[in-house]
């Protein structure tokens, strides 16, 4: 939603936007899960004086807004210490939650430390978004609750659903849900091809007509809540597998983003770790090395480590070549043109995706199941 | 949108902050995940909406500062009527 920042590979503009992601605990996580999780391998969780140090440096370059996220930031014992800490930095701190470990009292001691807005994300597994469209489970309680001592409590609330084939034909019922509590914003994100979504694919992927569907019933509500003068904003997000030229990633990598992980690795982008770059640590460099002089922020700056078609393209200020990760994913060289742009060699991969999810969409049974947290790392918007 | 009358107070909505970013060297208005750069003639009036005064004390104000160039009081209103539109502010 930033509108600033620029793209020259020269003189990078300020990281405007710094996502911690505080941790990659989460209380769902079961405890006989055995899943060797990508994270345990990499080295411990930046402590309570590393991630003020973060904000800190990070604010200096010129960063406003602070997203706290996980995983599940409410593990963090240190939360109201780390709230107090941004708000002193003059940042406008988000924390960024499933609801799940919420509790009133949290809610008051955050916004006393300073806190400015909560998310709360339905971003949870299949068979709790059901409960939820079927009113019932304990999940969808509390997060109902959360929300309305969210607003008790004064802050502006974002509510961000996560949107597949499975659910998106009940859109109605979710708008109505977050205006009845009292959203200010909410999210309609199509889930995110990465990772374990990407193996979901066809599951997931919703068809041309679900989406236009969803997308009509979105604008009437729109409609609906500007004739009313209703503050509330619906904030659509389509799956870009249904266009023919690809969303200019993250404004472009390194523009305005900065990421940085429970054991201090700094990203352009959370799904870029799965990218074959070695990104730098803030254990090792300095915020302003980092966002300034590495090579993996530097990588795909600017438009000189563009290919064909790409390089000569009139539209590459607009997209900046698409998203590096699609492009890695589905073709396995992260330089390749988005294959969303329908000027890309490999734009037939994309075509087959839509074909899958017209003709031979799996049933929700067969996804390939997996536990809470791999879920939750999924579908971040 | 009725027009806005002089005796009406504007106040930023809940969840928005208006500060001044030196990186940026701007005033921005922050909100939930978003961030909005003001240009100058903005900032000169969000700075006058503290929720107290009343529009024509904004307007006086401005009126003040600047010599009374002409057309400022449509300016003000202009502003004031597009920032209510998109909700950053709310009158009371
Ligand atoms: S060719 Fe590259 S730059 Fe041009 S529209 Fe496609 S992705 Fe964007
Ligand atoms: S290219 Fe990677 S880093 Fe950029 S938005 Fe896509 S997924 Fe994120």
């Amino acid at each position: 939603m930033v509108t600033t920042g620029s793209n020259s590979a020269r003189t990078p503009g300020p990281p405007l936007w710094l996502l911690a992601e505080l941790t990659y605990r989460c209380p769902l996580q079961c405890p006989y899960c055995s899943n060797p999780l990508d994270f345990a391998a990499q080295g411990g969780e930046l402590s309570t004086a590393e991630w003020i140090d973060v904000f800190r440096q990070a604010r200096e370059l010129g960063a406003a807004q602070l997203g706290l996220s996980g995983g599940e930031p409410l593990v963090r014992q240190d939360l109201v210490e780390l709230i107090r800490a941004a708000r002193e930095l003059g940042y406008y701190s988000n924390l960024i939650t499933s609801g799940i470990g919420l509790t009133e009292a949290k809610v008051a001691a955050f916004a006393e430390a300073g806190l400015d807005h909560i998310q709360i994300s339905f971003q949870a597994a299949d068979e709790e978004l059901n409960n939820l469209l079927a009113g019932s489970g304990k999940a969808y309680a509390q997060k109902v609750a959360m929300a309305r001592a969210v607003k008790a409590h004064g802050y502006p609330m974002v509510l961000n659903f996560v949107t597949h084939r499975h659910n998106i034909d009940r859109i109605d019922r979710i708008i109505e849900l977050c205006i009845e509590l009292e959203a200010d914003y909410v999210e309609l994100a199509t889930c995110q091809f990465y990772g374990w979504a990407q193996l979901n694919r066809a599951g997931l992927l919703p068809s041309k007509a679900q989406l236009e569907r969803a997308e009509r019933i979105t604008n009437e509500y729109r409609e609906r809540l500007r004739v009313q003068g209703h503050p509330c904003k619906l904030i659509f997000v389509t799956p870009d597998y249904y266009e023919e030229r690809p969303k200019a990633c993250m404004n472009g990598w390194g523009s305005l983003f900065l990421d940085i992980t429970p054991d201090g690795t700094a990203l352009p982008c959370h799904s870029a770790r799965q990218l074959p770059i070695r990104f730098p640590n803030v254990r090792e460099h300095s915020i302003r090395h980092i966002w300034q002089e590495s090579s993996g922020f530097n990588r795909f700056r600017g438009y000189d480590w563009m290919p064909e078609p790409c390089r000569s393209c009139d539209e590459k200020e607009k997209d900046f070549g698409g998203c590096r990760c699609q492009a890695f994913l589905l073709t396995g060289d992260a330089a390749n043109p988005d294959p969303v742009c329908a000027k890309s060699d490999r734009h037939d991969l994309i075509l087959d995706a839509r074909r899958e999810a017209q003709e031979a969409a799996p049933a929700l049974e067969q996804l390939q199941f997996r536990n809470e947290k791999a879920s939750r790392l999924i579908c971040k918007g | 949108m009725s027009a806005i009358a002089d005796e009406q107070i504007p106040n930023l909505r809940r969840g928005f902050r208006f500060q001044w970013e030196p990186a940026q060297q701007a005033h921005v208005l922050l909100y939930p995940e978003g961030m909005i750069k003001l240009n100058e003639a903005a900032a000169l009036i969000l700075e006058l909406v503290d929720g107290e005064r009343h529009v024509a004390a904004i307007v006086d104000t401005l009126r003040t500062r600047f010599d009374n160039v002409p057309g400022i009081r449509e300016d003000i209103l202009e502003f004031l009527e597009v920032a209510h539109g998109n909700h950053w502010l709310e009158f009371r």
